[in-house]
């Protein structure tokens, strides 16, 4: 019975809505006050059954409800027989909780879409060799899988044969085709988007990386902030003192009226899910777009961070060398660069390295009596010719004539941040080349960004030399940049910036070597790529190692926080204001009570949803201007 | 000792969450301190001692409160 009435709550509504008309009419249309009467208090018991049942479900279980509430309104109502009350009244409530339902299920959808992705079965093969499809719960770890065009990759595993490109969507947020061919590893959830690959199983169930992404997304919208489990606490308390201050306000004013508004007024509604419908549209924004955002607290202390500190130059760099610029001066080209390159090629050197790419082929001839220069370069004879390469150190001590012109280039690329490479044929400079480690693209942008948003310190700490982290700096327009550090130095220069400087600082790392600079920062954002330490150490996950996720997040962090304090100011002003009514003004009753409850509930949820549809592009430029 | 994750219908306002959370603390056997009600993804996570109830007997306090259990996993 009760479980049949509560099924039915919409049907309810609908015959309450339909019964309330029905009263209105007669009242004012037929003048039938007597009819009216009867079917608004019909409409009031109908309406309240779903109510009272579960008024009476959660006292079993101890908890004062917002149901017992309005159940205890709309009786005394009845009692007064103010029937046009009470058949609003509960008409309100019961469509007030059909649109959060609805509305609710919008602010979850993207983590819906997300779980959605779930994969449910797999072509497993068989003791006969043949494959059969199975539930994806009968996988086991080194069980062979053939995965099909169009399919959802069941497991994490490992290609054992056949080639294929890959959507990661669900586990980057970014939806370019990856190829995958023998040895390369698989994630379940994502989908194959041509070829055809047979997989071994690796690891499957809950441990697979889209698992615990999933698990850790729904633990972070429900992580409770400070201040939300104080509201929980507060409005576990706050119900039945509500119950209670209407039964002392009766007994005293032996006004029956002012004793059920004050029940309906009470309800505390907009408060408890403002906070909560926030939190969980904002992770949900996040989590589609290949940010995991680990709750609310990470939220609050994210969208203060005025410090980002990034662990070494290889997060804002290509990680390798290249050459920049190269000049010549004079003589045969051809000649100086096959000299340059055979000598180089003796060479281990990263310079070497960069130099030898960007020369490409090359005539290499015979090196003879090759002397290495510490810190300078080398010395060697080729092909009868004294050849020198190496830093402005070594042309020096080769005495090397270098022209007017060759000293200014010299100058200016040093300047610029730039080693050097010179290559000195018979006592003359003959090749400059200038060599640096690139900026990976877009960074620049991201970082200029990251300032728009507020982040007033760019700090780069790098186990790199100070020359190399320098010319990164200045190129990127960085506050501060610190070459030769251990990380125990790191993670001291954290602790120094936050207690002694008071900042707030995102530590950016790869979450591999750098724990204690992750757990030390208020915010460890990881770029992790989707491995298991970077989920699990960190606050922020970025997930495929791109940088221009950053500022998405930071800017993400920011709109959801915002949220959050609008809707406590929505929530708050609403009973506020309703206090005021009901001691100040003439007008307000319990239905007009309940309607801006329903009302402000609806926008607060609204509210949330907005952050459904963040992007970081408009944010920034309204921000700019 | 026993974790069970426990799948419901869609909880949709926050004193769902406080019911479903106190009638599950109540049953004998359930490690109280363990019993957490996820409101969003509306999933129930609690530990329990499968000598004294079975997940059944769980599900079946959740129920009796009007909400439709969908699946649950026990590990």
């Amino acid at each position: 019975m009760q479980r049949l009435i509560l099924g039915r709550k919409n049907h309810i509504m609908a015959v309450g809505a339909v019964l309330i008309a029905a009263g209105f009419v007669s009242a004012l249309v037929f003048k039938n006050e007597i009819a009216a009467g009867w079917t608004l208090a019909a409409a009031s018991v109908i309406g309240a059954a779903p109510i009272a049942i579960q008024a009476y479900q959660a006292l079993k279980v101890k908890v004062v409800s917002i149901d017992l509430l309005v159940t205890i309104a709309v009786a005394g109502a009845l009692l007064i027989k103010n029937f046009e009350e009470s058949a609003i009244v509960t008409f309100l409530f019961l469509f007030g909780a059909f649109l959060e339902q609805r509305t609710l299920n919008k602010t979850r959808s993207a983590i819906k879409e997300l779980t959605e992705m779930a994969p449910e079965s797999a072509l497993k093969q068989m003791p006969n060799g043949e494959f059969e499809e199975v539930d994806v719960e009968e996988v086991d770890v080194g069980d062979i899988l053939l995965v099909k065009t169009g399919a959802k990759i069941p497991v994490d595993g490992t290609v054992l044969s056949g080639e294929g490109s890959v959507d990661e969507a669900s586990i980057t947020g970014e939806s370019l085709p990856v190829l995958k061919e023998k040895g390369s590893k698989v994630f379940a959830g994502t989908i194959l988007d041509n070829g055809t690959i047979q997989i071994v199983a690796d690891r499957i169930g809950e441990d697979t990386t889209f698992s615990k992404i999933i698990e850790l997304v729904e633990e972070a919208q429900d992580s409770k902030s400070k201040a939300e489990r104080f509201i929980d606490r507060f409005a576990r308390y706050y119900t039945p003192a509500v119950l209670l201050i209407g039964v002392i306000v009766f007994m005293f004013s032996r006004d029956l009226e002012l004793a059920v508004t004050i029940l309906v007024l009470g309800c505390p509604g907009a408060l408890v899910i403002g906070v909560p419908v926030s939190n969980v549209a904002g992770i949900g924004n996040g989590a589609r777009n290949g940010v995991l955002l680990k709750g609310s607290e990470v939220i609050r202390d994210f969208s203060r961070v005025d410090t980002v500190v990034f662990d070494k130059t290889g997060t804002l760099t290509a990680g390798s060398p290249s050459v920049v610029e190269k000049l010549y001066y004079g003589g045969d080209t051809k000649k100086a660069l096959s000299l340059l390159a055979s000598v180089e090629r003796e060479s281990g050197h990263p310079l070497a390295k960069a130099v030898l790419e960007e020369i490409g082929d090359a005539e290499f001839l015979t090196v003879e009596n090759t002397e290495v220069v510490k810190g300078a370069g080398i010395t060697a004879s080729v092909d009868g010719h004294r050849v020198a390469v190496g830093n402005p150190a070594l042309m020096e001590r080769e005495k090397i004539k270098i022209s007017g012109q060759a000293k200014a280039d010299i100058a200016r690329l040093e300047k610029e941040g730039n080693s050097l490479v010179i290559a000195a044929v018979d006592g003359e400079i003959r090749v400059l080349m200038a060599v640096r480690d690139t900026i990976r693209p877009g960074v620049k942008e991201s970082l200029s960004r990251l300032k728009k948003l507020g982040v007033k310190n760019l700090v780069m700490l790098s186990g790199d030399n100070q020359g190399t982290v320098d010319a990164v700096s200045r190129e990127l327009g960085l506050t501060e940049a610190r070459g030769n550090m251990l990380p125990q130095d790191k993670s001291a220069y954290i602790r120094k910036m936050i207690e002694e400087k008071g900042k707030t600082v995102a530590f950016v790392g790869d979450g591999v070597n750098d724990s204690p600079s992750l757990a030390l920062a208020h915010i460890g954002i990881a770029m992790g790529g989707g491995t298991d330490v970077a989920i699990e150490s960190s606050d922020v996950v970025l997930m495929n190692s791109d940088f221009s996720r950053l500022p998405h997040a930071l800017g993400l962090a920011k709109a959801t926080a915002r949220n959050m304090k609008q809707n406590i100011i929505i929530a708050v002003g609403v009973v506020l204001f309703l206090l005021a009514g009901v001691i100040f003004s003439e007008w307000m009753n319990m239905s007009i009570g309940m309607l801006v409850h329903e009302i402000s509930i609806l926008a607060v949820i609204l509210n949330g949803m907005r952050l459904l549809r963040f992007k970081l592009r408009k944010q920034a430029l309204r921000q700019s201007q | 000792m026993k974790k069970a994750t426990i799948q419901v219908n869609t909880l949709t306002c926050p004193s769902c969450a406080l019911k479903i959370e106190g009638a599950v603390k109540a049953l004998d056997g359930v490690e109280k301190e363990s019993v957490r009600v996820l409101f969003n993804s509306s999933k129930v996570k609690l530990d329990y001692d499968e000598g004294k109830l079975a997940v059944e007997d769980i599900e079946k306090a959740i129920a009796a409160l009007g909400y439709e259990v969908k699946k649950s996993q026990v590990k």
